[in-house]
């Protein structure tokens, strides 16, 4: 098992052809990921070459999921066309659309995600580095690696963890690893004020996943959606959470990187994130070096 | 961005939102036209700058007061003279204040009732929203915390927009009828245009006014835009004033760098906004005061780290860096590489810790070691964190 993805799912990659998809299409190959199509309008009928890797590129999402078998996609698109991709999946029928495009308009990310409303298909991020669901050969090869993180850091087994940053998410991987114990699957939902995936959702899908046995959650400053998660885990997450807020020291009112990461009032500081959900039972990490600490601190004891 | 309050009043203007007639002068002698146009009485006299607090501030050339009412255009040309190319201090400027090069002349009005309209985003459901009070003029957050039931919220429904039985809604809601209700819902729709088409974040209108001639105007504004959008944003682009902002933040931003000061003493510059910010809060965890927030992005090429050293060293306050890269599929080495001439480039003189993590560590390490520069290599995040403390002494 995992979550969303595992070892044998088939994706495809929109924006396959430009610069940013095509090395990062090569890295998930490399990795032994099923990446099994390409989309890139006006360039159907090409091949995307990579060592002894063929992989078919086509015009549109349809035919690509139609032809390959492909159920989940990842765009690389730039910002002005990513709107536009990302609806294209959801209208081939996609079980999950995960899009990495940083600087995507909030208008346009409000429209898409009015417009997914009743459809099947999950959406993840955008500006996001992707998910990993590590595989279990040498340094995780085998797994199924969507985005941009890098995939030897990760090592199969039993943590879930879920983050709204790239790099400190793959700190916490390292944290895991170098201390043996390895993921079930790594979500980074994005660093976006308007996402598809939130961490209440990823919590709730950890907590069915019989493999996963403990949850990391990193967290910013900015909205309350680590909050909402926190409120619902105290009576329904039946494993243990730790849990790192990250901009203690950002000041009130400007975006720190993140669009979505900015104080907007007492509420959404990192001071008050971390103490509801101190409150809740959640284990938190002060320093972002004792993330997989604060967790051990509450599991296989 | 932010945006002047002039060129605030000229996209009302460009939208049909009704504001009290004026235009913005850069000499005197224009202040001095405009306002002979404007019926020479009953006028204000504002100076730009994007700080609050100008009717209570001062100049440095000892003339009071950025916002004065004036009664004749001989008076409006000498109002102007002593704010134009003065530098005007309040309480939001810090003591070296702002240059004022542009000042507004508007017609002044009589209030008999203040309202506060605002359209925003709305993170919480992922939409827009109309936020309305009786209780104009006032900080909005109080009321909402003191009196929530004073707050009027109406959401929008992205796929259609605003309806024009939600702006009746909200007019009716504060209490306005018949002629005044209609003004205000041709108001709130012109203003909804504006936040649309001009892809706002925030639009505010504090106070929205009913003058003693009845009429519905907005006084003051708030503009907030999506940074997302501003490649599709020509003209709001066209409105920025980067002598208004940290220079710092301008330079970096040439540089595709995310970077903001901040107080302290010791810089930091990360890839990965969440690691950048996890990185001042260590420093801080262990006792220092960081300088800045400053993410280099996925790459950290030498050219990249070049300029975020001259953009760091450009704050006298900063007496140590500490450099926190976690590789992953970048090359550890290479990162090293252009660390060390980057160092080089600026000829670095201050302590620089290092934290590599990720491909190819320890390549990466020895070629810092083996630099012959005064690097300091960390093994982890509270290594480096204690290492860079140690170095510049606890703040």
């Amino acid at each position: 098992m995992a979550i969303l993805i595992d070892t044998d799912t088939k994706i495809l990659v929109q924006g396959i052809t430009g610069d940013f998809g095509s090395r990062h299409a090569k890295a998930s190959l490399d990795y032994g990921t099923q990446l099994v199509a390409g989309v890139t309008p006006g360039k159907g009928g090409q091949t995307f070459e990579h060592g002894s890797h063929k992989v078919p590129v086509f015009d549109t999402v349809s035919q690509a999921a139609k032809e390959t078998g492909a159920t989940v996609s990842v765009i690389f698109v730039p910002p002005p066309f990513a709107a536009d991709a990302i609806l294209e999946g959801v209208d081939a029928g996609l079980d999950l659309v995960v899009a990495i495009t940083e600087g995507i308009p909030v208008n346009d990310m409000i429209k898409v995600k009015a417009a997914m409303k009743g459809s099947k298909t999950r959406l993840i991020g955008p500006n996001c580095p992707g998910l990993v669901t590590p595989g279990h050969g040498e340094k995780s090869h085998g797994g199924c690696r969507i985005g941009i993180a890098p995939g030897y850091i990760h090592k199969r087994g039993n943590v879930g963890v879920v983050s709204r940053s790239g790099t400190l998410t793959y700190e916490a991987v390292w944290q895991l690893t170098t201390r043996g114990y390895g993921q079930s699957t790594c979500v980074g939902i994005g660093g976006d004020p308007v996402n598809g995936t939130n961490h209440l959702d990823v919590l709730k899908l950890f907590n069915e996943d019989p493999e996963t046995e403990a949850i990391i959650m990193i967290g910013e400053i900015g909205g309350n959606a680590e909050v909402e998660a926190g409120l619902w885990a105290k009576d329904n997450c039946k494993k243990p959470i730790a849990a790192f807020i990250a901009g203690a020291t950002a000041p009130p009112g400007r975006r720190m990187g993140h669009a979505g990461a900015i104080i907007g009032g007492a509420d959404d500081t990192a001071a008050a994130k971390k103490r509801i959900l101190a409150e809740c039972g959640i284990s938190v990490a002060d320093s972002p070096a004792d993330m997989a600490a604060a967790l051990l601190k509450i599991w296989k004891k | 961005m932010n945006i002047h309050e002039y060129q605030a009043k000229e996209l009302f203007t460009k939208f049909g939102v009704a504001t009290p007639p004026g235009k913005v002068a850069s000499t005197a002698e224009e202040a001095g036209q405009i306002a002979a146009e404007l019926g020479g009485a009953g006028l204000v006299v504002k100076a730009q700058i994007h700080a609050g607090g100008r009717g209570k501030g001062t100049f440095k050339n000892g003339f009071k007061g950025g916002v004065h009412v004036i009664n004749t255009t001989a008076e409006a040309q000498e109002i102007a003279g002593k704010m134009l190319g003065q530098t005007l201090v309040t309480h939001q400027t810090g003591p070296e204040g702002k240059l004022v090069s542009k000042v507004l002349v508007v017609k002044s009005v009589d209030i008999s009732k203040e309202y506060y309209f605002a359209i925003l985003f709305d993170r919480g459901s992922s939409s827009h929203a109309l936020i309305a009070s009786t209780e104009g003029g006032m900080n909005i957050e109080e009321v909402a915390e003191k009196t929530p039931e004073k707050i009027i919220k109406e959401f929008v429904n992205p796929a259609i927009g605003l309806q024009a039985y939600q702006a009746r809604k909200v007019a009716a809601e504060l209490g306005l009828t018949g002629a005044l209700a209609n003004q205000a819902v041709k108001l709130f729709s012109a203003l909804w245009n504006l936040y649309l088409k001009s892809d706002c974040s925030l639009v505010e209108v504090n106070p929205l006014a009913i003058t003693t001639d009845n009429q519905v105007v907005a006084l003051d504004a708030k503009f907030n835009f999506d940074d997302n959008a501003l490649y599709r944003q020509k003209d709001v682009v066209a409105m920025r004033d980067t002598s208004e902002e940290d220079p710092r933040e301008v330079a970096a931003s040439e540089f595709g760098l995310n970077y903001i000061g901040l107080d302290g003493n010791i810089a930091c510059l990360v890839n990965g906004a969440g690691l950048a910010m996890s990185t001042m809060d260590i420093i801080k965890l262990h006792g220092g005061e960081p300088a800045n927030f400053l993410d280099v992005g996925g790459g950290a090429t030498k050219e990249q780290v070049t300029a975020a050293f001259k953009i760091i060293l450009g704050d006298p306050n900063v007496k140590g860096i500490l450099v926190n890269i976690f590789g992953g599929i970048m090359d550890c080495n290479i990162i090293a590489n252009g660390i060390i001439a980057a160092a080089q480039e600026v000829s670095l003189n201050i302590p620089l810790v290092v934290r590599l993590e990720g491909n190819n560590v320890e390549a990466g390490k020895k070629t810092l070691a083996d630099s012959g520069l005064a690097i300091t290599s960390a093994d982890g995040l509270t290594d480096a964190a204690t290492k860079i403390v140690a170095a510049v002494g606890k703040a």
